[in-house]
């Protein structure tokens, strides 16, 4: 246990901090003192802190704090277990919100009681590894990267400590979206503005849990313990399980997500490994920005959406039906099997106009 | 890790257990040749307000099954569910399918899991032969009488729901669902873990749901709620009694990928079985006044 915790730990020192010059060499080129800053408290997903649509300030200096939490989480109802790595706690990690042009000024925390060097990767950042090669820290340790967010649009961030640990960290959870909206909000293709009552955050991730001789899911005391396992499983390339939120049916019963006939909602998909393909049954998307990115006119009127792996998409949709909408990743293999369905419990007047059961089952009539 | 230590205090009982049962097995062999009748529970003659099962539709509406004052006569039912190990002997006679269970091959002490509506009707079969009885599944009637005070069926609401409106339906009931979720236990747990009702049946209504020998039927009411309209049957879905009521295609083995898109399916899915009062031979009448004694 020793060597194998040796050796990932070596990563922190050897990697590629040692050969980029500090921060402190390239101090000095821009002042940015005079723009004010705002310290934002993350939520945990599905939900999404309180932000302006439409910014009513110039650009700012966003402040935010993650702790990385190694921990033990059940993945599914039968109390599989897997050794998470997490941003703050949550799988996903929490979204951030901001607008294009502000600062994104990140601390994050690496508590001595965590086991693994990590870092974080922004895809909404420019350099550095997305951040990745400026941030990684050990147990015990903090550091804070700033950067500008100039390109509008959903991004995953997440950890990218370096070679195998890379996809290691990130299939134990370790990944995470931040929304870069334009200062001047949502548009549709003809530059209309587009607005939404509610967003939801809905984070995909692909585990893939070692089982013992007997097929059934093995648990371990570390992710140090569970690394060797994992890997093979990881090579194979098929998941055990495909969940929303970190856990079969986080987002289901009493953590359903909720919304009223009228109501329009803003789903924010993100899947920071694998491709997948988002469908509302019984809705659609109205307006969809498949790759996230909010220059780029919104796809409507979709029946499912494509989330590149790697990437976050954002779908824009008005309900028009009260029901029970299921909310999945329509491998429909993966959404009932291994796991990646939500629910949506959506309240109002039914419209006969879009749909009436004209007539209710029965025997075939016999004449 | 308690997993660990868990596991291993499973194999100590699991040990005990099958050394308990490997004897148990040998003396019934050497004394008659056949398979001791499991021990049973009579159910006297009651008398039972029973909401039935099925679908029952107004108008295209559902509303809450129709709920019958019926009398049912006496009748034995097993006291236990049936084992892993038993189910074993079927399997290794060559005429029951493994089951697909999640418990340790070895267990002796936990009701079998992973069997579907078909391999309950082999494993009476077989059982029947084994015991010169004869052996049924028991009608969710039967169930129902059995499972006493812990018999739930739906566990819907009678709310006034509205007719212009089929959501309003589909979000109570969710909510129902939903607040009845209970913590998970799919693992298979040692007999009397759920302990025994006040008829002396043990474990109904814990994590394993049991196969009834009743079909599905959907029935349309005239607005009266009382004549019927359509009824149709689907005996290739048979219904299950437990913590509430599933219903369940004959050949699914895991009540967890036999639900719906929205609910909450049964954890595991097993069975216990009537034993027939008019039909055994002399052997079977033999076999199970012994049993009858040996379970007091």
């Amino acid at each position: 246990m020793f060597t194998r915790r040796q050796a990932l730990m070596g990563v922190a020192a050897a990697g590629l901090l040692a050969a980029l010059p500090p921060m402190t060499a390239m101090a000095g080129e821009i002042d940015l003192s005079a723009l004010p800053r705002e310290r934002i408290a993350l939520v945990a997903p599905p939900f999404v802190h309180a932000h302006e649509q439409v910014s009513t300030t110039g650009p700012r200096i966003i402040e935010y704090t993650m702790t990385i939490v190694e921990k033990t989480v059940v993945i599914d109802d039968e109390g599989t277990t897997l050794q998470g790595m997490t941003f703050d706690g949550s799988i996903p990690g929490p979204m951030m919100v901001v607008h294009q042009g502000d600062y994104v000024e990140l601390t994050l925390v690496n508590p001595e009681t965590n086991s693994l060097p990590h870092n974080i990767d922004f895809h909404a950042a420019t350099g550095g590894l997305g951040g990745g090669a400026l941030t990684l820290i050990n147990p015990g340790e903090e550091t804070t990267l700033r950067f500008k967010a100039t390109r509008s649009g959903t991004f995953v961030y997440h950890c990218a400590p370096e070679g195998a640990m890379i996809p290691w960290h990130v299939v134990s959870g370790m990944s995470g979206t931040i929304m870069v909206l334009p200062r001047d909000g949502l548009k549709d293709e003809t530059g209309r503005p587009l607005r939404y009552d509610k967003v939801f955050y809905v984070g995909e991730n692909d585990f893939y849990v070692p089982r013992d001789e007997e097929g059934n899911f093995k648990s371990y005391e570390s992710p140090g313990d569970s690394y060797a396992d994992t890997l093979p499983v990881m090579r194979g390339l098929i998941p055990t399980h495909v969940v929303f939120n970190g856990a079969k049916g986080s987002l289901t019963g009493d953590n359903a997500m909720t919304s009223k006939v009228g109501e329009t909602v803003l789903i924010v998909h993100s899947q920071a490994n694998r491709d997948t393909r988002p469908h509302l049954i019984g809705g659609h998307g109205d307006y969809v920005w498949e790759e996230g990115k909010f220059d780029n006119p919104p796809m409507k009127d979709l029946e499912t959406w494509f989330i590149r792996g790697g990437s976050a998409g954002a779908a824009l949709y008005t309900f028009l039906q009260p029901g029970i909408y299921a909310y999945v990743n329509h491998n429909l293999i993966e959404a009932v099997e291994l796991g990646a369905t939500a629910h949506f419990v959506v309240e109002g007047e039914w419209n006969d106009d879009l749909m009436k059961q004209v007539a209710a089952p029965g025997p075939i009539p016999v004449n | 890790m308690p997993w660990h230590v868990a596991e291993t205090a499973a194999g100590g009982v699991v040990a005990v257990a099958l050394s308990i049962a490997a004897l148990a097995a040998h003396g019934s062999d050497r004394d008659t040749g056949a398979v001791a009748a499991p021990p049973t529970v009579v159910i006297e003659a009651t008398r039972l307000a029973f909401p039935e099962p099925g679908e029952f539709l107004v108008e295209g509406r559902a509303i809450p099954a129709p709920v019958r004052d019926v009398e049912i006569p006496a009748f034995a039912i097993m006291t236990h569910q049936v084992g892993l190990a038993d189910y074993g002997r079927c399997v290794a006679a060559g005429r029951c399918m493994a089951a697909d269970t999640q418990a340790r091959a070895a267990a002796a002490d936990v009701p079998v899991t992973g069997v579907s509506y078909f391999d309950a009707l082999a494993y009476a079969a077989w059982l029947g032969e084994a015991t010169g009885a004869t052996w049924r599944l028991p009608s969710a009637l039967e169930a129902a009488a059995a499972a006493g005070e812990r018999f739930s069926a739906e566990t819907f609401s009678d709310a006034a729901d509205d007719p212009k409106n089929p959501a309003v339906a589909w979000i109570r009931r969710y909510r129902e669902q939903a607040a009845s979720v209970r913590a998970p236990e799919p693992a298979a747990r040692p007999f009397g873990s759920y302990g025994v009702n006040s008829l002396g049946v043990a474990d109904f209504g814990g994590n394993v749901w049991e196969w009834t020998s009743t079909c599905y039927v959907r029935v349309g009411f005239e607005a009266d709620r009382v004549t019927e309209r359509s009824r149709t049957e689907n005996c290739r879905v048979h219904v299950l009694e437990g913590r509430h009521r599933a219903i369940m295609s004959d050949f699914v083995r895991d009540g967890r990928s036999g639900g719906c898109a929205v609910g909450t399916p049964p954890d595991n899915l097993g069975f216990r079985l009537v034993q027939e009062p008019d039909r055994p031979g002399l052997v079977g009448r033999i076999l199970g006044r012994i049993a009858a004694v040996l379970d007091r």
